[in-house]
Formats: structure tokens, C-alpha cells, sequence
């Protein structure tokens, strides 16, 4: 190659290296608009269907109902009682659904590292399959088991432990419980692929050195398995954020979480710069959350990362 | 790779993490597994398990007018869905994979958007615009709204594909006379072709389970199944939905499963 290109060089005179070098960036600029022509039909589809309808709502929030542009539409976020309580009550139920996942999910995900490779792909499938189902059926079933007269109450009343049903469905523990069982493979799964990558040798390095089982997996495993829980927890906690299906239906419209607030203003109300505007927010905190989190841990993460 | 993991802690140590890993396993798995089960039950009443068992439910589903009309506005959808995702998606992901463009980086982010932006977003985003252009309850303008959710699951899995594929295979044969298309589909296509398909099996799951963008822009004649649902479920808890959830979890196993066998002759 190199013998080839020393040839090039002392055969070929200025002017015959200069034809050369524009008939090469030619070729990389026909090759460049080819690759384009490839991906344009993706994104013009991503642009007309998210990025126009995204910036038109965004433009309408600026205006208000007589069409004067003004703040009026985000200055009521913070003068209406409602609108605060939408906030708060969802910000709950995200650090309750968050947490509910971290304290059920790390130690699924600790289980399958550490479960031979059969053993752990066996189990992974009933994580997988509820992630792939149908958010609605889901939501369903626990619709089913939580509800009035559903399974858990009639059983316990067949038991005789409670002779009232419990108001499990139709509140915020039934929203919380339906989001949780949604939003865990959203944990497990990126925390058990960062857990794999955990090398062993190091963990029984620290044995060798006289660490017990309780030490070596507060002071190496668990410090390792951070960054994977870290997302895992973000992205729950941004999915919850924006989660409409469940709350709409298992929260017995006592449980009006950000999602379910746009979808009145905009179909019951009518008010689209207000419902645009909520969105406009809903959108600004998710990028904000995950930018933060790639700061955070970006650098974090590849200086655990470029060690190995 | 390094042999199974060699820890000097006995199985009967993690007893306790077994045991909360599989309560939680459960946690997961029993919900759908109850709905299984339910849907063959013979009462109205919730009973698990069920005293007496029937198909009524599944009746009650195939005879529905509403139900079955719902049902195959759904399969139109999703294979329409799965015929425009797949080649767009595959075509991104070739592109994206040759690394070359300026702005691969910001391509890359646009096509993966609809995963990070919230969907109610994008519904009320996309009736709004749909109302101007008249395709709300249309099924064009579900194929084009499912399509563009599907897109980021098709480029990613094909993405996956090409990346343990070697490109200088087309460059050798499009060196021995090959036009571009040809060696695509001659050398690149055969090799990625199970990536391909796992990608257009993601695509029909996600069309067939979308839920909010639907709600917004379906209706009429072209009620999607979920919408349906959303709806019925609203109102009460009737069985039949039961009877439907089954087959929408079958549905899930056979794709995935199918998903899974591709993957791994890939």
C-alpha cells in the first residue's frame, strides 16, 4: 500500500495530484448525498410527525386565548392551585415508583448476574415477556387482582383477615402498583447488562484479600454496579414522568398525574395553549433529566469503563 | 470469555437472594398468568381460580362486530406499519453505519426520538397537526404515526446486525462488477437478514400494543383494538377483555420467540 502510494507521489505531477484530489472529495460528496438520499425518507417522517407537531405546540403555548402573545399560559402552572397539586402528585408517584422499582429490581438483577448463563436466560424470559406485553393488558390484570371486588380482597375476606375490602385500585396505591410492575424491566434490564460486565476476578480478589461475602459487595460490587443502576433509574423515573395509560386507568381520577392533565385541557377543555404548554415543560424537564444524567455520569461511566 | 462465575459462596448462602429474586420474578409473571387463566372462566364474577370453565369469553370476542372490526384494523395497521418501518429503517441503519456523515451524531438522535420524548407528546402533537391535514381516523395516518414510533427499534436491532458485519464483503463484491444494489442484496443482505426480520417483528408488537398516539388519532371506522379497550375499560371490567389480553399475549410469545430464533441464528 505504502510502496503503492510512494509511486503515486513520484510519477504523478502537481497538477496530476491536485485532478486526483478533487476527484476523490467528488466521490466522497456524490457517496455523502447517497448516504442521505438513504435516511431522508426516515427523517422527513421523524420531522412532519415529531419535530413539526413538537414545535407547533410549543409556538401555540406562547399565545393566549385572545392571541396575544404572552406567558399567561405558564404563568398559571404556578397561580393555580390545580395545576401545583398535578405537579406534585406526579413528582410522587415518580420518586415512589423509582424507589418501589430500585428496591425490587436490584436484587433481581444481583440474582441473574450472578445465576449460571442457562439458569439466568431462563429467567430473563419473565422479564422480557411483561416488557413486551401489552401496557393495557397489563394494566388490566391489575385492575382484576387489585380492584373492589377483585382477587386479593375476596381472597382476603375468604380468609377472614378483613371483613371491609380494601381500596387497593382507583387511588395512588393502585397507580403506584401498576407503574411499578410496568416500569421494572425498564431497571432490570440496562442494571443486569452493567452487572455482567462486572469482572469476577475482582470480587474474588477481594475475598483472597480477607473481604466476607457483606464486604465485598458493599465495597466492589455495588460500587461497580452504580452507573447501570443509575440509568436504569433514570430512565424509570423520566417514563414515569410522562405516563398516561395507567394513572388514567387505575387512578379513579382521584390520581391526575402530568399526562392525564394534558390530555383534558386539550380534549375536554379544549385549551391548547395550556395543554401545549404542559407539554412543552414535560418535554424540557425529560431532555433536562437525561442531559443532566449524561453529565453526571458520562464522565463517570467511561472512566469506569476505559479501564477494562 | 472467562468460565461460569467461580465465587467461594455456596448456593445455600444466597438462599435469601434466590428467594426475593424469584418473589419477584413472580411479581412480574403473575399477573399475565392470572389473565391466562381467567379468560377460560365460566362466571362474570373475578374467581381465581375459576369454578367453572368455558370459552364464552372468546365468544364474546370473535362474535363482536366492534371487537372484531377493532381487531382487524389492528393487523392492517401493524403489517402496513411493518412494511414502510422495515425498509426506511433498514436503510437508516445502513447509512448510519457507514459513520461517514457529519452529523451522524444529531441523525442518530432524531431517529431515536420518539423512544425519549413523552408520548402523550407526541399524540396530542400529531392529532393537532393530523387536524389540519385531515388524517385523524385514517388508517394512513396511523401506518405514518406507528411507523415513526416503530422506526427507532428497527434501526437500532439492524444497526446491531451491521455491526458484526464486515462492509469490505460489499466492497469486494461491488470491486468484482457488482452494482451497488445488487451487492447489497446479494452479499449484505443475506448476512443481516435475521437482524432485519427481528427488527420488523419489533415494529408489528409496537404498532399492534401502541395505546396513547391511537387514542388520539383513531376513531370511527378505525378504532384501533387498544383504543377499544382503553375505552371499555373505562367504563367497567367485562371478561372479554380477558378473552382478548390472552390472545394479545400470545401474540407477544410468538413474535418474541420467533424474534428470539432469528436473533440467535444471526
Amino acid at each position: 500500500m505504502s510502496a503503492q502510494s510512494t509511486l503515486v507521489n513520484d510519477t504523478a505531477d502537481a497538477t496530476g495530484r491536485d485532478l486526483n484530489a478533487r476527484a476523490l472529495r467528488a466521490d466522497a460528496r456524490r457517496e455523502e448525498l447517497r448516504l442521505l438520499a438513504l435516511l431522508s425518507p426516515s427523517l422527513l417522517l421523524v420531522f412532519a410527525i415529531i419535530i413539526v407537531p413538537v414545535g407547533w405546540l410549543f409556538w401555540l403555548s406562547l399565545f393566549d386565548e385572545t392571541g396575544a402573545l404572552s406567558a399567561s399560559n405558564y404563568a398559571r402552572f404556578f397561580e393555580q392551585a390545580s395545576y401545583v397539586r398535578t405537579f406534585i402528585t406526579t413528582f410522587k408517584v415518580a420518586f415512589i415508583v423509582t424507589g418501589a422499582c430500585v428496591l425490587l429490581g436490584y436484587p433481581l438483577a444481583y440474582m441473574l448476574s450472578q445465576l449460571p448463563r442457562r439458569a439466568a436466560s431462563i429467567c430473563l424470559i419473565f422479564v422480557i415477556l411483561p416488557f413486551w406485553t401489552s401496557v393495557l393488558v397489563r394494566t388490566y390484570a391489575w385492575l382484576v387482582i387489585l380492584q373492589r371486588k377483585g382477587l386479593i380482597n375476596s381472597w382476603l375476606i375468604d380468609l377472614g383477615v378483613i371483613s371491609q375490602p380494601l381500596p387497593l385500585a382507583n387511588n395512588l396505591s393502585g397507580v403506584v402498583i401498576g407503574m411499578t410492575h410496568i416500569l421494572l424491566p425498564f431497571l432490570v434490564l440496562p442494571l443486569y447488562a452493567s452487572m455482567k460486565t462486572i469482572d469476577t476476578d475482582c470480587l474474588r480478589a477481594g475475598m483472597n484479600l480477607g473481604a466476607g461475602p457483606v464486604a465485598t459487595f458493599r465495597q466492589i460490587f455495588f460500587p461497580l454496579s452504580l452507573p447501570g443502576l443509575a440509568s436504569g433509574v433514570v430512565i424509570v423515573f423520566v417514563l414515569c414522568l410522562g405516563f398516561f395509560v395507567t394513572p388514567a386507568l387505575m387512578g379513579g381520577g382521584k390520581v391526575i398525574m402530568w399526562a392525564m392533565r394534558m390530555e383534558q385541557t386539550t380534549s375536554l377543555y379544549s385549551n391548547w395553549g395550556a395543554g401545549a404548554a404542559l407539554g412543552v415543560v414535560l418535554l424540557a424537564v425529560t431532555l433536562a433529566l437525561l442531559g443532566l444524567f449524561q453529565w453526571l455520569l458520562g464522565a463517570r461511566a467511561t472512566g469506569v469503563w476505559s479501564s477494562r | 470469555m472467562s468460565g461460569e462465575v467461580g465465587l467461594p459462596i455456596s448456593h445455600r448462602q444466597r438462599l435469601w437472594l434466590y428467594a426475593l429474586g424469584g418473589l419477584v420474578l413472580l411479581f412480574l409473571i403473575a399477573p399475565s398468568v392470572i389473565i391466562v387463566v381467567m379468560s377460560f372462566s365460566d362466571s362474570t364474577l373475578l374467581q381465581f381460580p375459576p369454578q367453572e370453565w368455558s370459552l364464552r369469553w372468546y365468544q364474546s370476542y370473535f362474535q363482536s362486530l366492534e371487537w372484531r372490526d377493532a381487531t382487524i384494523v389492528s393487523v392492517k395497521v401493524a403489517f402496513m406499519t411493518v412494511l414502510v418501518a422495515t425498509p426506511l429503517g433498514t436503510a437508516a441503519a445502513y447509512a448510519i453505519n457507514r459513520g461517514t456523515l457529519r452529523f451522524n451524531g444529531t441523525i442518530n438522535a432524531l431517529l431515536t426520538a420518539s423512544l425519549i420524548i413523552p408520548v402523550i407528546l407526541i399524540g396530542i402533537g400529531t392529532f393537532f397537526l393530523y387536524a389540519r391535514v385531515g388524517l385523524n381516523n385514517t388508517l394512513t395516518g396511523l401506518v405514518i404515526a406507528h411507523t415513526v414510533q416503530a422506526l427507532p427499534l428497527v434501526v437500532l436491532t439492524v444497526l446491531s446486525g451491521l455491526r458484526s458485519y464486515d462492509m469490505n464483503q460489499e466492497r469486494v463484491a461491488r470491486s468484482l462488477g457488482a452494482g451497488r444494489i445488487a451487492a447489497f442484496w446479494q452479499v449484505t443482505m443475506p448476512q443481516i437478514r435475521f437482524s432485519i426480520v427481528s427488527g420488523a417483528l419489533f415494529a408489528f408488537i409496537t404498532s399492534f400494543d401502541e395505546v396513547v398516539v391511537s387514542l388520539f388519532i383513531s376513531g370511527g371506522d378505525t378504532t384501533t383494538l387498544t383504543r377499544r379497550m382503553f375505552n371499555a375499560l373505562r367504563d367497567q371490567i367485562d371478561p372479554t377483555i380477558a378473552a382478548i389480553s390472552t390472545c394479545l399475549i400470545v401474540l407477544s410469545i410468538l413474535l418474541l420467540s420467533l424474534a428470539q430464533i432469528f436473533g440467535r441464528r444471526h
